[in-house]
């Protein structure tokens, strides 16, 4: 599974990406976590409210930080 | 967690709507408590003379500072909940292909009511440019949408009434319009940083507040209360501190020499002040308020207020990574002449 993060490293970023690697720890699934802070590659998956979150390729999150819970559903339809 | 899911869906709202009542009722109760109570724990307890400055200067201080955090606790939660309906990929689509002047009234009208944060002013400039909305009508967009924010508008409204509300809020929206028109006639996309007319926008848009429940848009807004007190405390101390300093130390006519009504160059003075200076509505509304009650006009003071909320240095710096200087520049130029052009028309029809 791939996973972006998308965000130019405001605290919002910071803090989708703690609570993905939560959700993925959870359910236990191996994903390369990236970082993307390239405001041209940000623009480019279509997202301007960040933090955005892309996996394999697909954006599912743009603009607020869900809660756990709700991220590993997320990442469970994803991966599934 | 795991009750919510074992409750029935009709229980779950009704505990909702108890929820909103008894939060509502504790604000209203802390909003009444914080007026009756400094008054008899500054002189009692703490023994301060009523007539002393100290004592005004800290019942200033005090008083403002736990009424802009209930305000601005109220207006963040509603306002985010309500604007989690709006986003700003809906607005791209309303401005795609709008011509200029009407799409730069469209634009500000939009900045005031979409959900923004200035660390997405990058990404959205980008996404605005590159699907083909007009720079001086993404610019319209850009400076409207700090200006003219909720924040800004229950904040006035609740400390000065409707009218000076309306005023400001007619005039911020001047501003955007006024400014994105003349920054599209003058044909600056040279100065347009090129990586930006190159992005290719592949990914599918995705509107962040389409199909979520009730349940997450309420712990969206509580999330962006937590978070923009977080960030903005230390401004609201600095400019309540200055308001309580000016309450209470201030000789009378100190502000009024330099910048009152009789004062021909106040308002350039104001502007002049303000963009260099980083604050936002919470912060700056405190220190207006006191030198309103310096006897300052209302015009330089929104002027003063425009000019630190719609210009300010972090922001041109993130603007740097599209905008190249000379066009900067003349963003800041043309911004500023516009505040200072509200600012006189204020004066004028205010008194």
């Amino acid at each position: 599974m791939d996973v972006k993060i998308l965000g130019p490293g405001c605290r919002n970023c910071r803090a989708l990406e703690k609570a993905t690697r939560a959700a993925l720890d959870g359910l236990g699934l191996a994903a390369d976590v990236e970082e993307v802070t390239d405001y041209a590659a940000i623009a480019g998956y279509g997202v301007m409210s960040t933090p955005g979150l892309v996996v394999d390729g697909r954006v599912l999150v743009s603009g607020r930080v869900p809660t756990t819970r709700e991220l590993t559903e997320l990442l469970a339809g994803a991966g599934g | 967690m795991t009750e919510t899911l074992v409750r029935s869906p009709g229980r779950h709202r009704w505990g909702l709507v108890a929820a909103g009542v008894g939060a509502g009722a504790a604000w209203v109760a802390a909003y009444r408590v914080n007026g009756l109570v400094w008054e008899p724990l500054l002189t009692h307890v703490l023994g301060l003379d009523p007539a002393s400055r100290t004592y005004e200067t800290v019942r200033f201080f005090c008083y403002d500072t736990v009424k802009i955090v209930l305000l601005l606790a109220l207006i963040v939660f509603v306002v985010t909940v309500l604007r989690s309906f709006m986003s700003l990929e809906r607005t791209r689509a309303l401005l795609g292909g709008r011509r200029e002047g009407a799409g730069n009234v469209l634009a500000a009208g939009l900045g005031v009511v979409t959900p923004f944060c200035s660390c997405s002013a990058v990404p959205a400039f980008i996404g605005f440019v590159a699907a083909g909305v007009p720079l001086g009508v993404t610019l319209s967009f850009l400076i409207a949408s700090p200006l003219v924010n909720e924040v800004a508008i229950g904040l006035l409204l609740s400390l000065f009434g409707w009218r000076v509300t309306l005023l400001y809020v007619g005039a911020g929206l001047t501003v955007a319009v006024v400014a994105g028109f003349v920054l599209g006639r003058l044909r600056l996309e040279r100065w347009v940083e090129p990586f930006v007319l190159e992005t290719r926008l592949d990914g599918e848009p995705v509107d962040p507040g389409a199909g979520l429940t009730i349940e997450q848009r309420i712990a969206m807004g509580a999330q962006e209360v937590r978070s923009i007190l977080r960030r903005i405390w230390p401004y609201l101390l600095v400019g309540i501190g200055l308001g309580a300093l000016i309450h209470g130390w201030a000789p009378a006519d100190l502000f009024v020499r330099y910048a009152g009504s009789g004062s021909a160059t106040g308002v350039l003075v104001a502007v002049l002040l303000g963009v260099p200076l980083y604050s936002n509505a919470a912060g700056i509304l405190p220190l207006v308020e006191a030198l309103y009650g310096q006897g300052l006009p209302m015009g330089t003071l929104l002027a003063f207020m425009m000019a630190v909320v719609g210009l300010s240095l972090p922001e041109l710096v993130l603007l740097r990574r599209v905008l190249k200087p000379p066009l900067l520049a003349v963003f800041v130029g043309v911004v500023a002449a516009s505040i200072v052009g509200v600012g006189y028309l204020f004066n004028a029809v205010l008194t």
